[in-house]
């Protein structure tokens, strides 16, 4: 603790313990807690307590106070527990008899203020924190505190609750961490008094007939189980297992979810993987007792498991997979298609009950389809799914969506009803259906699937949600199938798709609801950002062909007008990527005007500048910024005639911008172009270009400079330095500072600065301020890219502001945030007493 | 009668009328028959592979086989669609009842009639087909013109004197007014929700409840809401003018319309779309007023054109309290309800009564273009059809439900239009019905046929279908349906002096019971209890007077029994009064009380005694008298 914080500590705590000078802000008390928790991760606890005795003394005046606040009085419970964490300090306090009156019965136990649910919560907190030590366990036992945290586990504020629940997770952990040797039974061992009460407790919660009591006792085993994996855990199970058991038998749908949880646990620990162990049998009997949507979390769990019994496995899929089964049975001839499971093996009863009900059925569909999409992303698959009739039984539940499917029995017409319109089902479904492009072929894609997401795609009763779904599913094929390798004939077959695709696509851009017209641009953004990259010569021309054909592009270029700001963004993204793919200004004819004369259509890349000037929202102009960048990057051709002419101009604009992120945009568009320029004339740093000499060098270098002079691009840094944005600051300065690593080393200054530059002194942001005021006033206005020649700025005028400025200080204090001083110990205990000031000076002015 | 529209799906076998003389319709060859007969190639042409009548369109009418039209008293109007066939009803059967429709109803409907009149009657048709409706020759000519259905019932077009004459005998309604039919029911008409002034109807006597629900919507569009509520405890709910196009729905529907509209005038093409001059149209300006601006639309002329263009437009505004309640409230502020009130002012809608006149000097392209008829056959729509059918560019949009829009091109074809189907019918859908059953819980469901059955094209939707309990009673065209309840009981008023007069005895504890003697009178379906006369004096002579024949006889009131008479109690009585062998047997009625000695019987049922003695007319009064002891007298 440093000094002031020393000095300002007495009165802090005089405060806090006068009961008189409530302090009216809780969270300056939770701040002094970090504080403290901070202070003594670096710092003896004891030495803090000794150095400080105002500490104590705050403690000891707390609990002599008659009637402290129940704020104040749990602050101390908690603040003690930092202390008492530290074994040393623990006894320190226990031989001023404090810990007594402060978690044992003498203490807020047996005071009013224990009906007070902050009391109670920082009374298990202290004790929480205290637990790390042998002498600790050894008090609580004696004190009759662990009957306290028994009580506690039914508290009715659910946050002393848990609480309590997990303090006796740590403390079960804790006491028998030191085992390490196997016992064969817990009562031939000498296991610690703190694991012979609880055990005992457990035991007796998981028989009694509260289902709350159980409920805690399974969360509780479920913690221990997941948190230790000890041998000892093992034990504990084979004492516990039959009462569980006999719940299960029993009590299952009440604590069937917690069970689950004590289940998948365990069976994430080592300990249980032998196949032998008893856990399985317990989970084989879960997943056939319990209702479905528990059995199909269950399942969903031991399938994603390494280690796991086949036959365990086996049956878990099958409680997945029957749900899927019933569904595809109910819109197929028995002999059309052998569903999913085998028959025999299968008791579809329930299911079909659930499957038949409105409420459930929904649900039902949806949290299996969850669990298979998320085992269908596994890299490591333990079991093998069918993916064929799997996948036909998620196109059936699409096509039962939107009423395409025939049902073939009375449970199929039920389900028709209840999945027409649902959008719910539709929407996991579309989930899962993309899921599966990871899996599968070309051959099923052009089988099924395909037709299914063009009736979603194409369908007018398609809601904006499924729809954004069915795009993505469509995207995750495409980019699947461009990725595979493919013949002549799966792009021939692919091709018909996109003809339909885009067909599809210039109907849903001209969508009256901006969120279709928005979720249109975005896939097609997706798709040509990923197909371009992807598809071979040949297959590449012929998907331009294909969109070029159509009116997507067209429709695309008019959303940039689009009343909709999202909508104008997305177009600007979306004809960012198009025009990698298609040479647009050849295809948009010209246009005529009201008076029969021609209007010659504007570039895109005009579109886009123009957009970035005027465009009174946001989100377009950062969407333009983004497209720029990509194309600077990717050495689009529209960027690559004039370069210099393309970033000057774009740099002037975004100078100009309020928005920051337009700038930030802008600063990481002169990062590339610098580290263009730079490469280009061979200064960047890789590590394979041969050694120049220092003349190539410097010619170099004034080379880059010169550019980088005529696009007026530090201009444009220093002013985004200066800028009241502290990540736009931050992000000129890194930079800048990489520029200045490469353009002011010591043997590149040489040839351009002269003597009296050599050893300028340091300077900060307001001499860059008040040098940018005097460029700007000296500069006469002239056109962008020639170099002014009259104005005090010149290449080396730039270069020795570059050197000036004091960058690194200045990134360093950029770095801290800006609440650094307010977050300061210092600036909270001057809160603290400011605060209690302030709430005297408002008493008085009360009187 | 419950409504009375008018069939003009036959119009789709009749060759449009154009406007001006189109060469195309007028080359097209005559019908041959197979054997090369050619008598009928001036009534029939034929345009690729399908068969036209070549006359004035004619229309069916509703059955009038079956019932004598002059008998109908009362014909109940739900919407200005379902009235399109009232001329002929009012002005040919001999009707001479009362017509009973909402004030917007009849003003559009004479709209709709005015605009159908008129295209027909500004296109005059010098020849009048009829040979091809004769039986003979029927059978002979290809589907569908053979399928078609009491052809010689077919009538040309009413005049505009019919109609007025029609519109003259109706009564102006408003909702939840009650109107009193002889006496006998009380109708009353609710709001329907599907167009402005659309009703369903309560028939309802003292004791019966039939509703008719009729072409209902709950969708928030332009009309008032419908009112559910008072459709429950329903009898009878007779359902129907449910949706033609279940698995369209209306929004996505919307939307579509919009999408296929922007993409075609963005390529620089036309927009036709067929419809009628007032209903959907509000609603589709409406969705176009907030979209054009999105869609950069905004310079795309719209144009409206219906002789009663202008009059749809303006009636829309002022029927304020017909309209749905964000469109009434502006009303107030005030501010025309519909937006299409600004497009015209911004000239971003023209309206416009024909193609002659202003509309061709102000026409530009590309343009969207609402006109009628949707049926294609006649008004501004066929010259429209006639003059961008041959670009591709140019798209038909159809947006009413009522044709086929397959059959309403087939005249037409080759088209190298491109032709787009989005039926926005905003009536109930099954879904919809399902959750208003569920609502009203009537006793009985009765709906025409088509509605218990998955439709024909896709048998596999059951949802499409009418699911209630108990199963809904269909019937079909010219089916005699009875319905399932019967009238028991009639409400009886009671003069106030008479019910002044009662003395109710409490038989149980809550009911009491009094005797009423009164003359009961009955006036138009009202049945009313008077105070009897009062009994008239013996003359002073020992003779009686004779009773006269005006009024009626008043015979001295006997008391009426209630009450059972305990057994056991009763035996023990008789054996007090020395009836010593007394048998008791029971049957399935009651009791035969056996006294064999005095060889009698007494045969006590439920609602009647009898003492059967043999001529011993002292014991039967005594035994009379031990049995009325156990009765109450009243």
């Amino acid at each position: 603790m440093d000094r002031e914080c020393a000095q300002l500590l007495p009165p802090v705590c005089a405060v806090l313990g006068d009961s008189r000078q409530l302090v009216a802000d809780d969270t300056f008390l939770e701040k002094f807690l970090d504080w403290f928790k901070t202070l003594t991760e670096t710092e003896s606890s004891l030495h803090l307590l000794q150095e400080n005795p105002c500490l104590t003394e705050l403690i000891t005046c707390v609990l002599k106070l008659k009637d402290p606040s129940s704020s104040t009085l749990s602050f101390i419970l908690r603040l003690t527990g930092i202390f008492t964490a530290s074994e040393s300090c623990f006894q320190y306090l226990q031989q001023r008899e404090l810990l007594n009156s402060l978690f044992g019965e003498e203490g807020p136990l047996s005071s009013a203020l224990w009906e007070e649910a902050s009391v109670r919560s920082g009374w298990v907190q202290g004790v929480h924190t205290m637990t790390q030590h042998q002498s600790a366990i050894h008090f609580l036992c004696n004190c009759g505190a662990i009957d306290v945290i028994f009580t506690l586990q039914g508290d009715p504020s659910l946050f002393v609750a848990s609480a309590a629940n997990r303090l006796l997770v740590h403390i079960l952990t804790f006491s028998l961490q030191s085992f390490q040797t196997k016992p064969v039974n817990i009562k031939d061992c000498d296991w610690p008094i703190c694991a012979q009460k609880l055990i005992p407790h457990l035991e007796e919660s998981l028989k009694s007939s509260s289902a709350s009591r159980i409920k805690q006792s399974l969360k509780l085993l479920t913690s221990v189980f997941g948190c230790c994996h000890d041998l000892w855990t093992e034990v504990l199970w084979s004492q516990l297992s039959e009462p569980i058991t006999y719940l299960l038998e029993n009590e299952p749908f009440n604590a069937g979810n917690s069970l689950v949880d004590l289940f998948l646990s365990m069976a994430r620990s080592p300990v249980f993987s032998c196949p032998e162990c008893s856990l399985w049998k317990s989970a084989s009997y879960a997943l056939e007792h319990l209702n479905p949507a528990q059995a199909g979390c269950l399942s969903a769990g031991i399938l994603k498991l390494q280690e796991c019994p086949q036959a365990v496995r086996m049956q878990a899929l099958s409680v997945l997979l029957q749900p899927m089964d019933c569904v595809l049975k109910a819109a197929s001839q028995p002999l059309e298609y052998p569903g999913l499971l085998n028959n025999s093996l299968s008791d579809s009863a329930t299911i079909e009950t659930l499957l038949s009900c409105r409420s459930s059925c929904a649900s039902l569909l949806c949290q299996t389809l969850a669990h298979l999409e998320e085992l269908l992303y596994l890299t490591y698959m333990p079991v093998n799914l069918p993916h064929i009739p799997l996948l036909k039984s998620v196109v059936t539940v699409l096509q039962f969506g939107t009423g395409l499917a025939t049902p073939a029995s009375s449970l199929g017409s039920k389900i028709s009803r209840i999945l027409i319109g649902c959008f719910r089902v539709q929407r996991s479904a579309l989930d899962i259906l993309g899921a599966f492009s990871h899996w599968e072929s070309h051959s099923v894609f052009m089988g099924s699937v395909s037709d299914i997401l063009l009736a979603y795609l194409k369908s007018p009763d398609t809601s904006p949600t499924v729809l954004k779904k069915s795009f993505q599913a469509t995207l995750k094929w495409l980019v699947r199938l461009s990725e595979a390798p493919s013949s002549r004939d799966y792009w021939l077959q692919t091709e018909q798709f996109f003809r339909d695709l885009f067909l599809v696509l210039q109907k849903r851009l001209c969508s009256h609801c901006w969120e279709i017209r928005d979720s249109a641009l975005e896939f097609l953004t997706l798709l040509v950002k990923h197909l371009r990259d992807c598809y071979i010569f040949t297959e590449k021309e012929e998907f331009r062909q294909v969109l070029v054909s159509s009116e997507v592009p067209k429709f695309t270029e008019d959303l940039l007008e689009d009343p909709e700001s999202y909508v104008r963004a997305s177009a600007v993204l979306a004809m960012g990527q198009l025009s990698f793919l298609t040479h647009l200004n050849s295809k948009i004819p010209s246009t005529e005007n009201g008076n029969g004369k021609e209007v010659k259509k504007k570039s895109i890349v005009a579109q886009l500048q123009e957009i970035l000037v005027t465009d009174s929202e946001g989100f377009p102009r950062r969407a333009v910024i983004s497209v720029f960048i990509d194309w600077l990057r990717d050495g689009h051709t529209d960027v690559l005639k004039d370069t210099e002419q393309f970033v000057s101009s774009v740099l002037q604009v975004v100078n100009c911008d309020l928005d920051w992120e337009v700038k930030a945009g802008g600063l990481e568009l002169a990062e590339v172009f610098s580290a263009k320029t730079l490469g280009r004339v061979g200064l960047a740093g890789c590590p394979y270009v041969s050694v120049v000499s220092a003349a190539t060098r410097s010619t170099q270098l004034n080379e880059s400079l010169q550019i980088f002079y005529r696009v007026k691009l530090f201009e444009f840094l220093f002013g985004a330095l200066c800028d009241c944005d502290r990540p736009v600051a931050q992000k000129a300065c890194s930079i800048l500072i990489a520029l200045k690593a490469e353009l002011c080393d010591e043997n590149s200054l040489k040839e351009g600065l002269s003597a009296e530059h050599s050893f300028p002194e340091a300077h900060g942001i307001a001499w860059l301020e008040k040098t940018l005021r005097r460029w700007s006033s000296c500069a006469e206005p002239c056109p962008i890219g020639i170099a002014n020649e009259a104005g005090s700025q010149n290449p080396n005028d730039i270069l020795l502001v570059l050197r000036t400025i004091d960058l690194e200080g200045l990134n360093k204090s950029l770095n801290r945030s800006s609440d650094h001083i307010e977050n300061s110990p210092q600036s909270l205990l001057q809160d603290i007493l400011a605060t209690v000031g302030t709430l005297e000076e408002n008493e008085a002015d009360c009187y | 009668m419950l409504d009375c529209g008018l069939d003009m799906t036959s119009t789709l076998n009749f060759l449009p009328l154009p406007l001006v003389q189109s060469p195309r319709l007028s080359k097209l060859p005559g019908w041959v028959l197979k054997d090369g007969s050619t008598f009928l190639d001036k009534e029939l042409k034929e345009c690729s592979g399908h068969v036209f009548v070549d006359s004035v369109p004619e229309f069916c009418l509703p059955e009038t086989e079956l019932l004598d039209l002059s008998t109908v008293d009362v014909i109940l109007i739900s919407n200005y669609h379902c009235m399109m066939a009232l001329p002929y009803i009012t002005e040919y059967t001999g009707f001479t009842g009362t017509v009973y429709a909402t004030e917007p109803t009849v003003q559009i409907g004479r709209l709709l009639m005015e605009e159908l009149v008129n295209f027909i009657e500004r296109v005059p048709k010098a020849q009048s087909a009829s040979l091809w409706k004769n039986k003979e020759v029927l059978r002979l000519l290809p589907a569908p013109l053979k399928d078609a259905v009491e052809v010689s019932t077919w009538r040309r077009c009413y005049t505009m004197p019919e109609v007025n004459s029609a519109l003259s005998k109706i009564q102006l309604v408003g909702y939840s007014q009650k109107i009193e039919l002889f006496g006998a029911v009380q109708v009353t008409p609710l709001s329907s929700g599907y167009a402005l002034g659309s009703s369903n109807w309560i028939i309802q006597s003292h004791y019966e409840k039939v509703s008719y629900v009729s072409g209902s919507s709950l969708l928030t569009t332009h009309p008032q809401p419908m009112d559910q509520a008072s459709l429950k405890n329903s009898d009878v709910l007779i359902l129907t003018g449910l949706t033609q196009i279940p698995t369209a729905n209306p929004d996505g529907m919307v939307g579509e319309f919009c999408s296929n509209l922007a993409m075609t005038v963005r390529n620089g093409g036309n927009v036709l779309v067929p419809c009628y001059p007032s209903g959907v149209i509000y609603d589709l300006l409406e969705c176009l007023y907030q979209y054009i601006d999105s869609a950069g639309l905004s310079n795309v002329p719209f144009y409206f054109i219906s002789p009663v263009a202008n009059s749809s437009l303006e009636f829309s505004q002022i029927f304020a309290e017909w309209l749905c309640h964000n469109k009434q409230t502006k009303v107030y502020l005030p501010e025309p309800p519909f937006p299409h009130a600004e497009l015209i002012q911004t000239n971003k809608l023209k309206h416009y009564p024909s193609i002659h006149g202003d509309f061709s000097n102000d026409f530009k392209q590309p343009c969207v273009v609402f006109t009628g008829h949707p049926s294609l056959r006649f008004g501004d729509v066929v010259h429209f059809m006639e003059l961008w059918g041959k670009s591709s560019l140019n798209t038909v949009i159809f947006t009413e439900p009522d044709f086929s829009y397959l059959d309403a091109l087939a005249p037409y074809q080759p088209l190298a239009m491109k032709c787009v189907y989005c039926p926005i019918d905003t009536r109930l859908n099954f879904i919809q019905v399902s959750k208003l059953l569920k609502e009203v819980q009537p006793l009985h469901v009765v709906c025409p046929d088509q509605y218990t059955q998955p439709p024909p094209t896709q048998s596999h939707r059951t949802d499409l279908m009418i699911d209630c309990q108990p199963p809904a009673m269909s019937y079909r065209r010219a089916e005699v349906l009875t319905l399932p309840f019967k009238r028991r009981y009639e409400k009886i008023e009671i003069m106030p002096e008479l019910a002044d007069s009662l003395v109710p005895l409490e038989i149980k504890p809550g009911i009491s019971l009094a005797t009423v003697s009164a003359v009961l009178h009955t006036k138009d379906n009202k049945h009313v209890l008077q105070p009897p006369p009062k009994p008239v004096q013996p003359l002073a002579s020992k003779k009686r007077k004779r009773v006269s024949d005006d009024a009626p006889e008043c015979k001295p009131l006997k008391p009426l029994l209630s009450g059972s008479i305990p057994m056991d109690q009763f035996v023990q009585a008789l054996e007090k009064h020395g009836f010593s062998d007394v048998k008791v047997e029971d049957t399935a009625k009651g009791h035969i009380v056996l006294l064999q000695e005095a060889e009698t019987l007494i045969q006590i049922e439920e609602d009647s005694t009898h003492i059967i003695c043999d001529n011993d007319e002292t014991l039967r009064v005594k035994l009379r008298d031990l049995v009325l002891k156990f009765l109450q007298k009243f």
